[in-house]
């Protein structure tokens, strides 16, 4: 078991339940609201030529969950080297 | 050598031989039909290679790679195990018809990814167990769990397997010849000689080749008719003036007086039908003859764009109402569901760490979105190709793919009004599949990349077959046999039933494809809903909160599968319809029930024990012993 004390514990567990409820809002809005429920609104506006409703259902919102999963693979391996838990392999 | 030398050096020479094939089409006149073998063959033959090389009885080997494969690769390996014949062959296809709902599996099939990754992947990689009914088992204790996780996969990935074995036929026959039952089995030789002989290592490997074929063949076309049109290489880049001017030319057709003599025909014809069925006095099956070409005409009638409607076509309008909550539905079953498929989430277990485990989902999604990323495009293209050299040319004097792809019977030219010239209406689309397979020849490229998108769209099919018969297999026995039945089982006893096994999976699979039931295509959809409704509650919870018990996770998934089901037979066969819901997105229902069931049973019943409790807090932890937990609790991981 790596030696973490309790305190630790919670600030490592804390830390992940942040950042992923944060990372989960962003998900909800983009695909839910963006890309669905104001994709007709959105679409008045337009991106690289594109109708910004549409843009965002067909390429922003996959290139959004990309960094998403990017950030989170980034953020949480760090802090568990700031907590010495990362693993050599 | 190192992994990217062996990869790096494999991609220059698969690269190298399709030049090689391409100058002998174009200097020495190689015939289609050679060019479509060698393709088959060459690839078939790389997938035994590997099988061959990587072969072995290790039980850790055989059920997830050594736990060896580094983040980047296993994030190929997802990629092609997760993109299906569907992915390559329909998505671009359907895009093109479907317009704006057709995104739901766009976003679905992608954002799933980032609930897989924040929710379970780490954490099943620090459990570090075999399988998924494995680790149920070890979190809820018993066999209850274990045998309910082993009835889902089995359902949803037969269904799934089914599915991918008649892609396999129907590229071998539509580009060989072959007739379509042989060609199923002759591609399962690829498949079983690689899952037979090495387990989850081989099939790690095979998929790692199978992805960089896949991906190259699948931009290839598309980023030449970008380059083409635009002198930028970028298809994502251009497609958006592709779009506009579809949408003007699409309004310019609906306004077209051939266009709408035409499309008045196809109106009169659905009439008729129509009338004829309501008269009576047929046949059932004569009236749903009927009513499959009354549909076809009625479709045929109708106009791509309102033509009072300037500014944004049918194409792009988001859908309202009913459309939009079945939108919005789908979308979300198709994201748990693949959070939920087992074969993907045991890719998880073969990585190195957790630390690994995380980049792996990362880069699983990158290589998914390069090829999600230009499907629409894909479809934009496509409408703008057919718009530019279909319609309008005289019937007389087709473009050469029109000639070439007809007898395929995807789609079909008519002249309905008689005036001897094409017009959109006269375009009868039976299946969008051809706009992918016959892209190359639509754009005027050479056969050789039509070759080369064969042997994409087949890499798609085995790779995602692979996956899908190690996880039957495993199921079966490793979980069925030797943790239920025969826990004394000897490891070659266990591995020659897993081998056995894989075989008659692939054989009954094959069987089964070659009734090409039309019902396969619809299934394989189900199958999302079903993964998302049994498997995500259990497991989230599972992980999450530690409090979750045996007897709340039994009767969640019970829930959760019959609720879901309930709603997808009775929608689909008994007219049954809660919110105007569509059949596909039934896990609506089901996976909130799973998740209100296990936490409201395990809040009723007794807590899990101790020991399974600290199992759940530790495996937040990387580098914490969770190893000792497991092999105390008997699931047989310490063994060997």
């Amino acid at each position: 078991m790596a030696d973490l004390t309790d305190k630790q514990k919670d600030d490592y567990w804390r830390y992940n339940v942040k950042l992923t409820t944060i990372l989960l809002v962003i998900w909800f809005v983009v695909t839910y609201l963006i890309s669905g429920l104001w994709a007709s609104w959105l679409n008045q506006y337009s991106v690289l030529g594109f109708p910004m409703g549409y843009y965002m259902a067909a390429q922003g919102s996959l290139a959004i969950f990309v960094i998403e999963i990017a950030v989170y693979a980034y953020l949480m391996n760090r802090k568990d080297e700031e907590f010495g838990i990362r693993e050599e392999a | 050598m190192s992994l990217d030398k062996i990869f790096g050096l494999y991609t220059v020479s698969f690269l190298a031989v399709t030049i090689l094939i391409g100058i002998g089409e174009l200097a020495f006149g190689l015939p289609n039909r050679w060019i479509g073998w060698i393709f088959m063959a060459l690839s078939l033959v790389i997938y035994i290679v590997i099988g061959v090389v990587t072969r072995t009885s290790n039980p850790d080997q055989y059920y997830v790679a050594g736990r060896g494969v580094p983040a980047f690769y296993n994030g190929m390996a997802t990629g092609s195990d997760w993109m299906s014949a569907a992915s390559f062959i329909s998505m671009g296809g359907a895009l093109s018809a479907q317009g704006f709902a057709g995104l739901a599996y766009v976003m679905g099939w992608t954002g799933g990814y980032l609930l897989l990754a924040v929710f379970l992947g780490p954490y099943l990689r620090q459990f570090g167990a075999y399988t998924i009914p494995d680790f149920l088992s070890a979190r809820y204790g018993g066999t209850s769990a274990r045998l309910i996780g082993v009835v889902a996969a089995v359902a949803c990935s037969f269904t799934y397997l089914i599915a991918q074995v008649t892609g396999v036929g129907l590229i071998v026959s539509r580009f060989i010849g072959l007739d379509f039952n042989v060609g199923v089995f002759v591609g399962l030789l690829g498949v079983l000689f690689c899952s037979v002989l090495g387990g989850m290592r081989s099939v790690t490997w095979t998929q790692v080749a199978q992805y960089i074929i896949l991906i190259i063949s699948y931009l290839v076309p598309v980023v030449y008719l970008s380059w083409q049109l635009f002198s930028i290489p970028i298809p994502e880049l251009t497609y958006g003036r592709v779009l506009q001017q579809n949408n003007s030319k699409a309004i310019e057709i609906t306004r077209d007086v051939n266009e709408k003599e035409t499309r008045a025909l196809w109106k009169k014809d659905a009439d008729e039908l129509n009338a004829k069925i309501k008269a009576g006095g047929i046949s059932e099956a004569e009236v749903d003859k009927l009513k499959g070409q009354a549909a076809l005409a009625g479709r045929q009638a109708t106009a791509p764009a309102a033509s009072d409607d300037a500014k944004i076509s049918r194409y792009l309008t988001v859908p309202t109402g009913v459309g939009m909550w079945n939108f919005l539905a789908l979308t979300f079953c198709l994201m748990v569901g693949t959070a939920g498929l087992p074969h993907i989430l045991t890719r998880y277990y073969t990585t190195p760490s957790v630390r690994q485990a995380r980049t792996s989902v990362a880069w699983s999604l990158f290589f998914i979105f390069l090829l999600y990323f230009t499907a629409p495009a894909y479809a934009a293209f496509a409408r703008f190709t057919i718009y530019a050299k279909l319609v309008g040319t005289k019937v007389a004097e087709l473009p050469r793919w029109v000639t070439l792809w007809q007898p395929a019977g995807l789609f079909e030219v008519v002249d309905k009004n008689g005036d001897g010239i094409v017009q959109w209406a006269d375009f009868v689309i039976k299946s969008t599949d051809f706009v992918v397979l016959a892209m190359p020849e639509i754009a005027g490229l050479p056969f050789v990349i039509t070759g080369l998108v064969m042997a994409g769209g087949l890499a798609a099919a085995l790779s995602t077959a692979d996956g899908l018969l190690l996880t039957i297999a495993n199921a079966i026995s490793h979980d069925l046999y030797y943790n239920v039945i025969d826990p004394s089982a000897s490891l070659t006893k266990r591995l020659t039933i897993t081998k056995v096994l894989l075989v008659v999976t692939a054989i009954i699979a094959a069987w089964v494809a070659t009734f090409r039931l039309s019902l396969i295509v619809e299934l394989v959809a189900w199958a999302f809903s079903l993964a998302g409704a049994s498997f995500f509650p259990a497991l989230v919870m599972g992980i999450w909160w530690k409090r979750a018990n045996k007897a709340g996770a039994v009767a969640g998934m019970i829930l959760g599968l019959g609720i879901t089901t309930y709603y997808m037979i009775g929608s689909r066969f008994y007219g049954l319809s809660w919110f105007g819901t569509q059949t596909i997105a039934s896990a609506i229902f089901g996976l909130p029930a799973g998740f209100l069931t296990i936490w409201i049973v395990s809040l009723l019943t007794a807590p899990p024990p101790k020991a399974v409790q600290d199992l759940v807090v530790s495996v937040r932890y990387p580098k914490s012993g969770q190893g000792t937990a497991l092999s105390a609790q008997g699931i047989g991981l310490g063994q060997h």
